[in-house]
Parts: C-alpha cells; sequence; structure tokens
C-alpha cells in the first residue's frame, strides 16, 4: 500500500534556495552526523532517494539534560504526527524546533530507533550483529567527547517514518509515504544540538529494504 | 509456591512513591476510587541507564496500550515488568505527564503554603524528585507509562483522553522479571479532562509470585516476547 499524502494544509514547501544554504552535508546510509544549529537558523532534511527513515534527537546546545521529548511534543500538539506547524519541545517545556515546511507530511516519533538488542527481540537473536540507529547514536556522541552517553539516548524522531495508531490501540509500520526529493525543514528556536542516525534498518521496510542517502541542509537565520 | 502477600499501603492523590520490585515479586495497583492516573518510570536497579523504552515495548509488541499478555521492554532487549492481571484492560503508554506550567495553567496557582499538603504537584517535578532520591535526574527522565488511563488515536492523529475510564477496585498486577526501580506518581493524566485539581489515592500491594513458566501467557503472547525472555533469563545466569 502505498499511501503517499498528495494535499492538505501540512503539504507546505520553503521559500529557501539550496544554493544559498551556508552547510551542506550527505548523510551516507548508516550514518551518524552530529552538529550545532544556531537560533534562527533553518535546517532541512531531504530525503533523496525515497523512503529512507532519519532518525533525529535535538538538545538544547547549552544544557544536554534538557533534550527533545516525544511525549511532550505530541501532548503538546494533541496529534502523534508530525508536520508543519510541529513544536518540537524539550523535556523542560521548551521550544527546541518549529516544523515550518514538509513536503512529505507525516513524521514518526513513537517508533523509535532500532537497535542491537531490539532487533534480536523483533526478529532472531542471530540479528545481534546488523548495524543499527542506537550503535550509530552512541558513536556519534562518544565522538563528540562532551560527556554525553547512553543516558542521552531517548525517544527520537522518525523523519518520513509512517507509524500509525489504530483505533484498537494497535501500533502498526506502513509502508513510507515519503518519495525522492521529499523534505521537512525547522527553524531552530533555541541553539540546539542536532544528532542524526540514518537508519540501516534491513529487517523491516522502513528503508524499503535499502538504505539510502540524505542531505541535510542548514541556512544563516533571518537578518 | 505460596503467592505470600509481603505488604500493602495506599499511594495518596498527587504523591509519589518509588520501590525496587524484585525479581519474584510483583506489585498490585488498585484504583480505590475510580479515575486514577498512575505515572511510572521503570529502571533495573543494578545499572539504571538501562530503563523503561516506550518505542521498544510498543513496536516488539504493536500497541499503543498496556494490558494483561503484554510486557515492559528496556532498552536492552530485556523484559523488566509483565502484565499478568488486568482489569481495566488499556493502560497508556504514550500520553506523557503533567509538568508545573501546565498544572498551574489548568488548575490555578496553589503553593505549600497557602494549601499545605494538598498543593498541586505535576507529573514531572513528581519524577524528578523521586528519581532524585537515587541518585537519578534530568537524563533520567524518560517517556512514561500512564496506569489506568486511555488515550485514543483517531485517523488523522488526534488523541483524545477517555474520561472515567477506571472504575474503583479495578488493578493491575505488574511481575517483576529483574530487579526494577519502580518510580511513580497519583498525579492526573495531563490529558485529563477534569477542570478539577483531583488526583486519586491507589493502593499497591507487593507479594511473591512464582516464576513464569514456560508456558506463561506473557512469555507466548507473542514470539518477540519469547525472545525477551530469553535475554532476560541469559542476564540472570
Amino acid at each position: 500500500m502505498s499511501a503517499t499524502i498528495t494535499s492538505g494544509k501540512n503539504l507546505v514547501e520553503s521559500k529557501l534556495r539550496p544554493e544559498a544554504a551556508i552547510y551542506r552535508h550527505v548523510i551516507n546510509a548508516g550514518d551518524p552526523w552530529i552538529r550545532e544549529i544556531k537560533q534562527g537558523q533553518y535546517f532541512r532534511i531531504v530525503d533523496l532517494h525515497g523512503n529512507q527513515a532519519v532518525d533525529t534527537l535535538f538538545y538544547n546546545a547549552h544544557d544536554y539534560s534538557d533534550r527533545y521529548s516525544a511525549q511532550d511534543t505530541i501532548l503538546q500538539q494533541r496529534n502523534i504526527y508530525l508536520t508543519t506547524g510541529t513544536r518540537l519541545m524539550s523535556s523542560a517545556g521548551a521550544i527546541l524546533l518549529t516544523i515550518v515546511a514538509d513536503t512529505c507530511g507525516r513524521h514518526d516519533t513513537l517508533g523509535g530507533a532500532c537497535a542491537n538488542e531490539s532487533n534480536m527481540v523483533r526478529y532472531a537473536l542471530e540479528k545481534r550483529h546488523m548495524h543499527a540507529c542506537r550503535s550509530s547514536f552512541l558513536k556519534a556522541v562518544i565522538e563528540w567527547d562532551h560527556g554525553m552517553s547512553k543516558r542521552d539516548i531517548t525517544s527520537n524522531i522518525n523523519f518520513f517514518m509512517n507509524v500509525p495508531v489504530t483505533r484498537e490501540g494497535k501500533l502498526t509500520f506502513e509502508d513510507g509515504i515519503s518519495e525522492p526529493g521529499k523534505y521537512v525543514e525547522m527553524r531552530a528556536e533555541t541553539d540546539v544540538l542536532a544528532l542524526i542516525s540514518n537508519c540501516p534498518q534491513l529487517n523491516n521496510p522502513c528503508n524499503a529494504y535499502n538504505p539510502t542517502p540524505v542531505e541535510v541542509l542548514i541556512w544563516a537565520a533571518e537578518p | 509456591m505460596n503467592e505470600t502477600v509481603l505488604w500493602e499501603e495506599t499511594i495518596q492523590p498527587g504523591a509519589s512513591w518509588s520501590h525496587v520490585l524484585k525479581r519474584g515479586t510483583a506489585l498490585r495497583v488498585t484504583d480505590l476510587e475510580g479515575g486514577a492516573n498512575v505515572g511510572g518510570i521503570f529502571f533495573n536497579f543494578e545499572c539504571p541507564t538501562e530503563r523503561y523504552n516506550m518505542p521498544d515495548t510498543l513496536k516488539a509488541q504493536h500497541v499503543a496500550r498496556l494490558t494483561t499478555g503484554f510486557v515492559v521492554y528496556s532498552d536492552m532487549g530485556r523484559i523488566l515488568l509483565s502484565v499478568t492481571a488486568d482489569t481495566v484492560g488499556w493502560h497508556d503508554p504514550i500520553g506523557g505527564t503533567s509538568n508545573r506550567k501546565l498544572v498551574e495553567a489548568k488548575y490555578g496557582p496553589s503553593s505549600y503554603q497557602k494549601d499545605r499538603n494538598d498543593y498541586h504537584k505535576d507529573g514531572r517535578d513528581s519524577f524528578l524528585v523521586e528519581l532524585g532520591k537515587w541518585g537519578l535526574g534530568r537524563r533520567d527522565l524518560v517517556a512514561n507509562v500512564n496506569l489506568f488511563s486511555r488515550v485514543d488515536v483517531s485517523d488523522d492523529g488526534t488523541m483524545s483522553f477517555a474520561q472515567g475510564h477506571s472504575k474503583a477496585g479495578d488493578s493491575i498486577d505488574l511481575r517483576a522479571e529483574m530487579n526494577v526501580l519502580v518510580i511513580l506518581n497519583t498525579c492526573q493524566h495531563p490529558l485529563d479532562t477534569n477542570p478539577k485539581y483531583q488526583p486519586k489515592p491507589v493502593r499497591v500491594l507487593i507479594r511473591q509470585v512464582a516464576a513464569p513458566t514456560i508456558e506463561d501467557p506473557c512469555r507466548v503472547s507473542r514470539p518477540e516476547n519469547g525472545r525477551g525472555f530469553t535475554l532476560t533469563e541469559r542476564y540472570f545466569m
């Protein structure tokens, strides 16, 4: 089933031109990425090849114990899906970023990130060796070398992933609604640290069984 | 094996509570008056960086609710708690907890100076104070569960709180599969539509229970949980 969202108030395009970005970087499948984004800057993630889950966490750049909270974010807007207008809330109740453009229409924050251990539970004990997002998260925060550890790896956003909850209280993993070139763009409302794992999962369709690169772009704050 | 009751007590409305629930014991929480909400976060007591993981719990079992037959996963592929009995049918794992700002906006100003021990408590501060007693803090404040509450999600993703969901006398049994640091509070659900500050009391009862057998309903409810029990048992070998 392909459930591409083709219309609706959530679908908002950005006026920012990629050529004007102050930073551009392609994150290969299975790689982590970590970088500070300053207040007022715009941050875009582009699903270059389509149906790629981009596991993402944000932190207050000046206090990593104040970080993205999935529950506070969905509670604040009383809706489980992230899209244009969603304020990404911290565990202390601050607005970290606001989604200002979205050509995909829906992003998940309940499905979490894959791990060696969760793959063992979900698929088979023999899957432990397979590369997983939470290993990428750990690798990134260890190399960042600012005292972060597994304690700082919490429930994340899955950009471009479609994880509906049914009326019967079932959590389902549907085929992606993203396509090549779809993007989501945020404005940083405070200085944040962004942490991404470009998902290497091969055991389920979250990356259409073929993890692919994504691009991140940053634009300067409006003068 | 006799299911010996070890002790029981009441958690007052708006109060916090914590206990290391040992492997081989179970916690029964009973809604005394109806309409209770019990926020909970759970840790491996021996290594608290291993803790309750909402997404792992939801996606291993393809659920957005907890009831009999489901288990509560840590982030390390192990089972912290099993839901061995439940008269409610739906406990909320997604709705989160209240904070000071939300409680003041909903219920007005309140202070100990004015209201003594009836002053308004919020879920976040309650969790942080109870976590602090165990040397834990803001970095350990992960997504929580809300026992006795139900949050429905419509097709467009809208969340709605089911008022009057749990009835007086309803209870849930949580069997510890590890030595689990249980952090609870009885603050109201953040989506509670009751305009009044009216948290409810619950009774907690701790008893010794038999180890799960090979046919345990939580173990056989789905293959994922069978593997979760295997990984949990290996931890104790």
